[in-house]
């Protein structure tokens, strides 16, 4: 049946149409050419991605010379991966190989990695075919992409709307038709909040489940690199590929693969499913609320047993995490100080100056308060009632998420409070975007996994963003109720009225 | 959480920040306001409990200490904002005093 469809979508035209595994069947077969491919998004960049301004950088020669490379290693049987031949985009804090990294900052503005992040070289591997680097929030810091050196991303559903971040890049340009899927980084929601606000599909996977290696460091404790896509099929058929053990991070841990294909044929059915009470209270939108319980009744449908309970300690979880990524921020961003790579300000006479001028001439407004409060909750004097405490509070959130999951087998919650807001609407106000997060970066203190995948949309149309929440390495237990909610709910099938069309063949 | 002149000047060192009037009064009060929603953690007794820096319990990772990587020193380089030779260039570190 799946098969069938494959191939009906791709004979019937629209290339940009097929998902990503969709896209890898016909290239199996012969039916689409992995240049063909590449080249149908490269054209649906250069039409439409003026307006949504999701690339930093395309890589157009090296994609083609790559899609060349990547059809013979297909032709004589040597690739054989799902994912092989397809293009993909990788959020801009992933070292590439001799492409500009720049993290969306001034700061690494001429800065080409000698080296590709693992997660990166894992994907080049099973022949995906890069097409570019994808903007965010500078250093990944903000929800709206709005922080970026490199100007506004736009949402594809509404223009006048943010696509969400820090991952904003890579949701707009999936959202839009711009690439079939992106790695996105979330160290306290950055890829599930751009998920929902462009009607897409995430997995921040558990701490330790992809190797952080080549990733540009925002806070190393929180930080994690996942896929964004269409669907859960593609997204888990992509963290099969980019999870696992690597020697060069030793805090990637896991220590056996994923069985994303048993998991994508499971079900929800008999599960228990918790909803933290508390999660459903003032600040969040009426119909986000509506949506999701929505959501619940369908799980429920599904074999499903919901009920909420009370999950303690939820307003404490923005506080203590911005301490928390603060306090890494200061730490890790210490290391851009213009001698070895990066912006070097002209300005400065002696060595310290060099550090001064080139660091305030290459953050942004946000990067600086973050180091600022980060210095600040260090400091000699501040450190116990501040860093110490909230380390102590992250303590706690884990502990009442461990005993959650001894009644249940996964959290349903919303994923931000509202839907995708105009730009401009949030950025000058730092506590209101900070407290948005407080669906998501729980789950980063705790250092465990989440899915985010649309539930439906508002009454403006936009669309409305719902999330499971597991035990640590619980991925295929999360995959699996996605892929059965998936299998009987059309949203995340929606099309943004923004999406490039074309590629017919 | 008031925030004083000083407060920011040491902060903007410790951060080797360079800040202009205008930066300095708005993180001022930036940073006044997101202390105070922070506080709110002094409401919670954390007495006793234990502090969480990472989601697992850390234990040491031990390879071989064996280089892998090759000679790649032409690649670091190309990166340098200056250079001389094979060195990152900057300015003179020691005074003639020292």
């Amino acid at each position: 049946m799946e098969r069938e469809m494959t191939a009906q979508a791709a004979g019937a035209g629209d290339l940009l149409e097929l998902s990503a595994l969709q896209l890898g069947a016909c290239i199996q077969k012969k039916e689409i050419g992995v240049e063909e491919a590449a080249q149908a998004y490269l054209d649906a960049i250069a039409q439409s991605d003026s307006e949504i301004h999701s690339y930093i950088t395309v890589m157009e020669e090296e994609a083609l010379q790559t899609a060349r490379q990547v059809q013979k290693k297909i032709d004589s049987g040597e690739l054989t991966g799902p994912l092989s031949g397809v293009p993909a985009a990788i959020k801009d804090n992933m070292c590439t190989k001799g492409t500009l990294t720049s993290a969306a900052s001034n700061i690494l503005s001429n800065f080409v990695p000698p080296y590709d992040a693992e997660a990166v070289a894992r994907l080049k591997e099973s022949g995906a075919v890069i097409l570019g680097k994808l903007n965010m929030d500078e250093f990944a810091m903000g929800g709206s992409t709005e922080t970026s050196h490199y100007g506004i991303t736009k949402n594809p559903w509404d223009l006048s709307r943010v696509p969400g971040g820090s991952s904003g890049g890579s949701a707009a340009a999936v959202a839009a038709r711009l690439v079939p899927y992106a790695l996105g980084s979330d160290t306290g929601g950055s890829i599930r909040q751009p998920c929902a606000f462009c009607n897409l599909t995430g997995i921040k996977p558990t701490y330790g489940a992809v190797s952080r290696y080549g990733l540009l460091a925002y806070a190393s404790s929180l930080d994690q690199i996942g896929p964004v896509g269409r669907d859960i099929k593609d997204c888990a058929a992509v963290l099969s590929v980019i999870a696992g053990k690597d020697a060069k991070d030793s805090t990637s841990i896991i220590d056996r693969a994923f069985d994303m294909e048993a998991a994508l044929s499971g079900s929800v059915k008999g599960k228990k499913v918790g909803m933290p009470a508390g999660y459903f209270g003032d600040g969040l939108s009426p119909q986000v609320r509506q949506r999701i319980f929505e959501a619940a009744d369908v799980l429920r449908s599904l074999g499903a047993e919901v009920e909420e309970f009370d999950l303690p300690n939820v307003d404490y979880a923005v506080p203590a995490y911005y301490i928390i990524a603060c306090a890494e921020a200061s730490s890790n961003l210490s290391r851009y100080d213009g001698v070895k790579y990066g912006y070097r300000s002209a300005e400065a006479d002696d060595l310290l100056g060099i550090y001064y001028k080139s660091r305030s001439e290459g953050f942004g407004t946000e990067v600086k308060r973050r180091i600022m409060l980060g210095s600040f909750v260090l400091s000699s004097g501040y450190f116990d009632a501040y860093y110490k405490k909230a380390l102590q509070v992250r303590g706690m959130i884990k502990a009442a998420f461990d005993r959650a999951f001894e009644t249940y087998d996964m959290i349903l919650s919303p994923v931000s409070p509202t839907t995708a807001y105009e730009i401009g609407g949030q950025i000058s106000d730092p506590i209101a975007m900070y407290m948005a997060d407080i669906y998501t970066v729980s789950v980063n203190l705790s250092g465990i996994p989440a899915v985010a995948l649309p539930c439906g949309k508002d009454d403006a149309g936009l669309p409305v963003g719902m999330q499971l929440i597991g035990r640590a390495f619980s991925e295929e237990t999360l995959v699996a109720a996605a892929a059965d909610y998936q299998r009987a709910t059309e949203f995340h099938k929606a099309q943004a009225p923004h999406a490039a069309k074309g590629g017919r063949r | 959480m008031k925030i004083t002149d000083e407060l920011v000047d040491y902060l903007g060192q410790l951060s080797r920040l360079e800040l202009s009037e205008g930066e300095k009064a708005g993180l001022k009060h930036d940073l006044s306001d997101i202390l105070d929603y922070m506080d709110q953690l002094a409401e919670l007794d954390t007495a006793g409990k234990k502090e969480m820096s990472h989601p697992f319990d850390a234990v040491n990772c031990f390879r071989t200490d064996q280089v892998k990587n090759g000679d790649d020193r032409q690649a670091v380089l190309s990166n340098a904002p200056a250079k001389k030779g094979d060195y990152f260039k900057v300015h003179k570190t020691v005074g003639e005093e020292a």
